[in-house]
């Protein structure tokens, strides 16, 4: 199987969309998510998506298998929320090793099947590593701006067990996304770098932030191009943007990304911002028709979908970008 | 365990040119074109008495005020030391950079992590997002140690500063300072893995003419040392503490200042091009004496063996004086169009008319010089507005600026126009009516708007408020407009636009309308005002929107494809939003009153008013109010967002938000001292009940009895009806109206509730003019937003003082203003209009019952709409469980049964309560 980084050189590569957009349309219900496993855990357990990894497996595969007909060509695990950090809401702590093999390892056997299918479209596996849902540089508590909820050293420590689930489960690549505080990221790097120390290997790295509204900013306040210098200290496959805002609203950051970095460029946006009722309703063309700018100005090498997309969101993406040449990117000779 | 060495190849194999790259919230890029980066080094306790004292007392936000104080006075990064035994350093580092992170003034800067103990240093790597530099790591305690540090340097994401310093010890002449950079730099490099670029080296700073031989060489060897580095060191940087060098000449503040100068000249140019500086201890070289800079020179660069006794008897014919800071006016000396464009970008109106008059006489004609000078620097306005660099307030002094300019010039224009008949008036941009809409008062967005336009050479047609839709129509004729602009803050306003579309159809108007205002929406347009007019119709809710929009419409190139596009997005929002609100589902009144929110009356505390009737503050002090203003949605109005008192030193609007809060208080000292507005207010607390669901029937005295003195007057009731919710929702949430608040009569409880009415508007439309007329939209718009704030004030003011003493039910409550402007109190204060009661009828009913126009003077206008503009209304609730709630839509079922006991026709009760229906 070709390298992400050869095939990078050759053409612009399209990731997946939502998964939990997805997972929506089977309307599972409490006792969907509990599964016969689950039945008796003590807390409620609806809403827990990344479970479904363990308790409706084959949805989970189903959902890897539409977006790879679609034409993607990496789908993302469903592990957004799989660290002890983010599973403490469920008291789910001790299952987060199991919950990342296993997203990993669903994800690795779909994308097995289509490769072998068209081997010369091979299709990789994004260990997808979220923000958790606290930030180590910002405050929970407006009167007491000096407090974290979370420590740099619990955040890496998280990750780094993460990590090593995703990469035992056979991810062949990690996608740290979603990043509305820088800090969580660096923790969350420097937990690969740990691994990737310990194990005397490489992987490669994705690094995606999200541009919280209007003002340009992350969430914890950097510009595009300070998060750019803030993340990149190792050596990463791609950097780009995710979620929060729809494609078009994407392009100016993508530009400065694009102008300043000799990595790959990625962009996931949601399905246009949402509307009134918090729902996301771009249609897969009108989606598809931002995205031409995007291939037009030759700004990314990987692009796909987030909050709202569909398969039919990624089909369009899809059927777009192989008009396209991918942004120019340094030749590797490894 | 160095052996991670792919790494380093692709490293080097990237970027043919690196440069250092820091950040915090914003970047900072070292490359040859930037100047030299100046280090700010107050917050150091090493170096800081002040700052060490603060930190010692634990006065972390006096401490974080010397950090915004340097980046406000220029430093690029700031260089923060902990390092003292009497502190503990490892937390003073965590605390103070977590603090130092929650304000965006100062974490917008790179941070400089300063400590001689690894563990401060990583403590603060844990805490900073942003790419920070360490200072610093040397070999001085051998190669493992420096090997492995750099190595988590590297990981945490930081670029580090590399002493000269080796397990022998400092590096004090050239050759040991070469000999310890290379070897530093090529473990770093080639074994680390570490980038070039992100390696800064600290040469080490000594003074010179201590009257030593061996520290004559001191400057000069840095100096060459520094060139050695940077031609053979590729990518990395050079810096230093500069004060250093003149420490022997302490207590001789101008020779220091021509010592750092000198030094830095040299050192800079060798390829120092970091550093710590303090900014006021420099002297401009150039502007060195002559004397004095050859004898300095003579000791940095060793030029003579009696080089320090010369300086030294030369440094006391140097009488010191600290420099004084002064406005800078050196820009008045650039030329004419440059002082009109920095008069008008920054909003001085000092010295307007003499370059104006400057301009004048240069110009062949008096109007050159607008349609010239002062168009040149408005586009410098316009640019730096649209672009986000200029905020609202900025740009309406701008304007403020620029119509002193024409004003000054007109007389010429009209005598030139005497002189040359011929020439005919000049074509503005285009010309905009701009109207708040019948029975509506407020105006300040529609004067922000008008300003807006009117700095982009808009000529505007303002018609007030107020203004009756037959004047709209033969204004827009008269002076054949391009544009109407209609705005409206209430309700019932949207109405009134309504029928204006419809009327300029009927008329068959071509000119594109704009609808603005607090209640308006892109909703309300796009369902019910677009389809009345077939030409294009545009909700435009900021000032800053209003320039594109109006230069898209009168664009020649542009118009008509804008004007469809508009007509296309409006259908199309349209559809999708009538289809989306059949979604709703609603569920008739009677069952909704079936669901009503039960308080128990048997248990519930009702607590008997401590003086019932009618009560009438005719004088209010409006000191008393300052502490219970609410500055946010003043910013609001100005289009600076943001939570005060956050938004002063917010990293985006806070330097303006600085400025337009202290023009406030400086109006507000104005305000008081003059008594310039007065407040008034009239309140009542009545016996109540409710009666049927929804209505709350209240008893009170004729009308005389407090006018009077106390005879008992004649009981009387009054009605309150209140409106119910129907939107179907959540199983187990009640449905609310406000008369489930009140006890029932068939309880058998007696119940109460109150009302007022507060202003602070009279004399604010006096004043305003005033400003007007003096050509200062500037003020003539800041006295109508602090007077409504002023009411807002007045309200929360009065509020408390029925709940602690009137009605008295909260006698012990002790909240902060904080809480009050949280309203964590107990009891509310329903404004009619507002969601829990958006019927604006009701407004009727508190004035007949509290007699308001008669005893303070404020009328309500055929809208409803009250008049000052300054004022609020509302009831007063004290049960402990009443609590705020949207009404939302509600269904025809409840209107008609809202008109029924109102006895009013249900068309009316239609109009009135239209924005509240839901539509089938």
């Amino acid at each position: 199987m070709k390298k992400i980084k050869e095939v990078l050189q050759e053409r612009i590569l399209v990731l997946d969309g939502a998964m939990g957009t997805m997972l929506q349309r089977y309307k599972f219900q409490e006792e969907d998510f509990r599964g016969e496993r689950f039945k008796d855990w003590e807390h409620p357990l609806q809403g827990n998506n990344d479970l479904l990894s363990l308790t409706q497996p084959h949805a989970i595969a189903e959902v890897h298998r539409k977006y790879f007909a679609a034409g993607a060509d990496i789908v993302e695990t469903n592990t957004f929320s799989s660290t002890t950090i983010a599973m403490a809401d469920y008291y789910m702590e001790d299952l987060v090793y199991e919950l990342n093999y296993e997203s990993a390892r669903i994800a690795k056997e779909v994308a097995d099947e289509f490769t072998q299918k068209d081997p010369d479209k091979p299709r990789f596996v994004a260990g997808s590593i979220g923000p958790t849902n606290k930030t180590a540089s910002m405050s929970p508590d407006v009167n007491d701006p000096g407090f974290r909820a979370v420590s740099f050293n619990e955040l890496r420590i998280a990750y780094k067990q993460q990590v090593e689930a995703l990469l035992d489960g056979g991810a062949d690549l990690l996608l740290v996304e979603t990043i509305f505080d820088t800090l969580n990221a660096k923790a969350a790097l420097f937990a690969i770098e740990e691994v990737k120390e310990e194990r005397n290997i490489d992987v490669p790295i994705m690094v995606s932030g999200t541009i919280t509204d209007a003002s340009g900013r992350t969430l914890s306040g950097q510009t595009a191009e300070a998060f750019l210098i803030s993340i990149s200290h190792i050596p990463i496959l791609s950097v780009g943007f995710n979620c929060a805002l729809g494609a078009n609203q994407l392009v100016p950051h993508l530009e400065v990304l694009s102008s300043r970095t000799e990595h790959a460029i990625s962009a996931h946006p949601n399905a246009g911002l949402p509307n009134a009722f918090g729902e996301y309703d771009e249609t897969p063309e009108q989606m598809a028709t931002q995205i031409k700018e995007y291939v037009e100005k030759g700004l990314v090498n990987i692009v796909g979908g987030c909050c709202g997309t569909t398969p039919e969101h990624i089909s369009a993406i899809a059927k777009l970008v192989k008009q396209y040449d991918p942004r120019e990117l340094p030749t590797v000779d490894e | 365990m160095f052996d991670n060495n792919t790494e380093n190849q692709s490293m080097n194999k990237q970027q043919p040119t690196k440069y250092l790259k820091l950040s915090g919230l914003e970047p900072l890029v070292v490359t040859p074109e930037t100047n030299f980066i100046n280090v700010g080094e107050r917050t150091n306790v090493a170096g800081s008495k002040k700052f060490l004292r603060l930190i010692k007392e634990e006065k972390f936000e006096e401490a974080l005020d010397v950090a915004r104080d340097q980046v406000e006075g220029g430093a690029q990064i700031i260089d923060i030391n902990m390092d003292d035994g009497l502190i503990d350093g490892k937390e003073a580092m965590v605390k103070f950079l977590n603090l130092v992170i929650a304000e965006p003034d100062i974490a917008r800067v790179p941070i400089m992590i300063d400590s001689s103990k690894w563990e401060i240093i990583e403590a603060g790597l844990q805490v900073v997002q942003g790419k920070c530099v360490v200072n610093s790591i040397s070999l001085k305690e051998g190669e493992a140690q420096f090997k492995q540090h750099a190595k988590l340097i590297k990981r945490y994401g930081a670029a580090v500063i590399v002493m000269a310093f080796d397990e022998v010890g400092q590096a004090d002449n050239y050759e040991r300072r070469i000999e310890i950079s290379k070897r530093s730099y090529d473990i770093l490099v080639n074994e680390v893995g570490f980038p070039p670029e992100d390696i800064i080296f600290d040469l080490n700073i000594f003074p010179v003419a201590t009257g030593m031989d061996e520290h004559k060489l001191n400057a000069l060897d840095f100096i060459r040392a520094t060139q050695w580095v940077r031609e053979n060191l590729p990518h990395c940087s050079v810096s230093g503490g500069v004060s250093n060098v003149s420490f022997s000449f302490r207590g001789n503040n101008p020779v220091r200042e021509a010592m750092h100068s000198v030094f830095l000249y040299h050192a800079i140019k060798a390829g120092m091009n970091m550093g710590i500086v303090n900014p006021t201890m420099l002297e401009v070289y150039d502007d060195i004496p002559k004397d004095l800079l050859e004898h300095v020179e003579d000791v940095m660069l060793n030029r003579r063996d009696d080089a320090t006794e010369r300086l030294l008897d030369f440094a006391e014919s140097v009488v010191g004086t600290a420099k004084e800071s002064k406005v800078d006016l050196s820009w008045r000396t650039e030329p004419v169009q440059n002082r009109i464009t920095r008069a008008l970008v920054k909003g001085i109106d000092q010295y307007i008319v003499e370059d104006v008059e400057e301009a004048r006489q240069a110009a062949n004609k008096p109007i050159e010089v607008i349609e010239g000078n002062l168009m040149i620097g408005m586009n410098v306005v316009g640019d730096l507005f649209g672009s986000g660099k200029m905020f609202l307030p900025q740009v309406v002094k701008s304007a403020r600026v620029m119509k002193k300019a024409v004003a000054y010039l007109l007389p010429y224009i009209e005598e030139e126009k005497l002189l040359n008949p011929q020439v005919g008036d000049t074509e503005g941009a285009g010309k905009i009516l701009m109207a708040t809409v019948k029975g509506d008062v407020h105006d300040i967005g529609k004067n922000i708007v008008g300003v807006v336009l009117a700095c982009n050479n808009y000529e505007i047609v303002d018609l007030g408020v107020m203004v009756p839709p037959e004047k709209i129509i033969a204004a827009a004729i008269e002076h054949n407009v391009d544009i109407i602009g209609l705005s409206g803050l209430i309700t019932p306003s949207l109405d009134e636009m309504v029928h204006l579309a419809k009327e300029m159809q009927r008329q068959n108007f071509k000119v594109p309308l704009l609808i603005g205002g607090a209640t308006t929406s892109k909703a309300h347009t796009a369902v019910k005002i677009d389809p009345q007019y077939s030409e294009a119709v545009v909700h435009v809710n900021d000032a800053s929107r209003a320039v594109t929009v109006v230069g898209d419409l009168l664009q020649k190139e542009t118009s008509d494809r804008y004007k469809k596009a508009i007509k296309d997005d409006y259908t199309i929002f349209r559809d999708k939003f009538l289809k989306r609100s059949v979604q709703k589902e609603y569920k008739p009144i009677a069952k909704a009153r079936e669901n009503k929110f039960k308080i128990d009356w048997n248990t519930s505390e009702i607590v008997k008013p401590k003086v019932l009737g009618i009560q009438v503050i005719e004088d209010m002090d409006l000191e008393k109010l300052l502490p219970f203003i609410d500055w946010s949605p003043f910013f609001r109005s100005w289009e600076l967002h943001g939570k005060y008192p956050d938004i002063l030193t917010d990293n985006v609007v806070g330097d303006q938000a600085k400025e337009l809060f202290a023009d406030a208080q400086e109006m507000l000292k104005n305000i008081l001292s003059k008594k310039q507005l007065k407040a008034k207010g009239v309140f009542g607390l009545f016996p109540a009940n409710t009666v049927g669901d929804d209505d709350i029937e209240v008893a009170y005295q004729s009308q005389y009895d407090n006018v009077e003195g106390n005879t008992e007057g004649e009981k009387k009731h009054l009605v309150f009806r209140t409106l119910r919710q129907q939107l179907k929702r959540r199983e187990g949430v009640p449905d609310y109206a406000l008369a489930d608040f009140i006890a029932p009569k068939e309880s058998g409880r007696e119940d109460y509730v109150g009302c007022f009415c507060v202003t602070t508007g009279f004399g604010t439309d006096a004043l305003a003019e005033a400003y007007r007329k003096n050509l200062d939209d500037y003020n003539s718009i800041l006295i109508k937003a602090l007077a409504d704030r002023l009411a807002e004030a007045f309200a929360e003011y009065l509020h408390k003082e029925v709940r602690t003493k009137y009605w008295g039910y909260a006698a012990n409550e002790n909240l902060s203003e904080e809480d009050l402007i949280n309203e964590s109190y107990t009891g509310i204060r329903p404004a009619p209009g507002y969601p829990a009661c958006p019927d604006h009828l009701e407004k009727l009913t508190i004035w007949e019952l509290l007699q308001v126009e008669e005893r303070i003077g404020v009328k309500l206008t055929e809208s409803l709409a009250m008049w000052p503009a300054a004022s609020v209304s509302g009831y007063y609730f004290g049960n402990p469980e009443a609590r705020y709630f949207g009404l939302g839509k509600i269904k025809e079922d409840q209107v008609a049964d809202f008109a029924s006991r109102k006895g009013i026709a249900m068309e009316e009760a239609m109009k009135w309560l239209a924005p509240n229906i839901a539509d089938d």
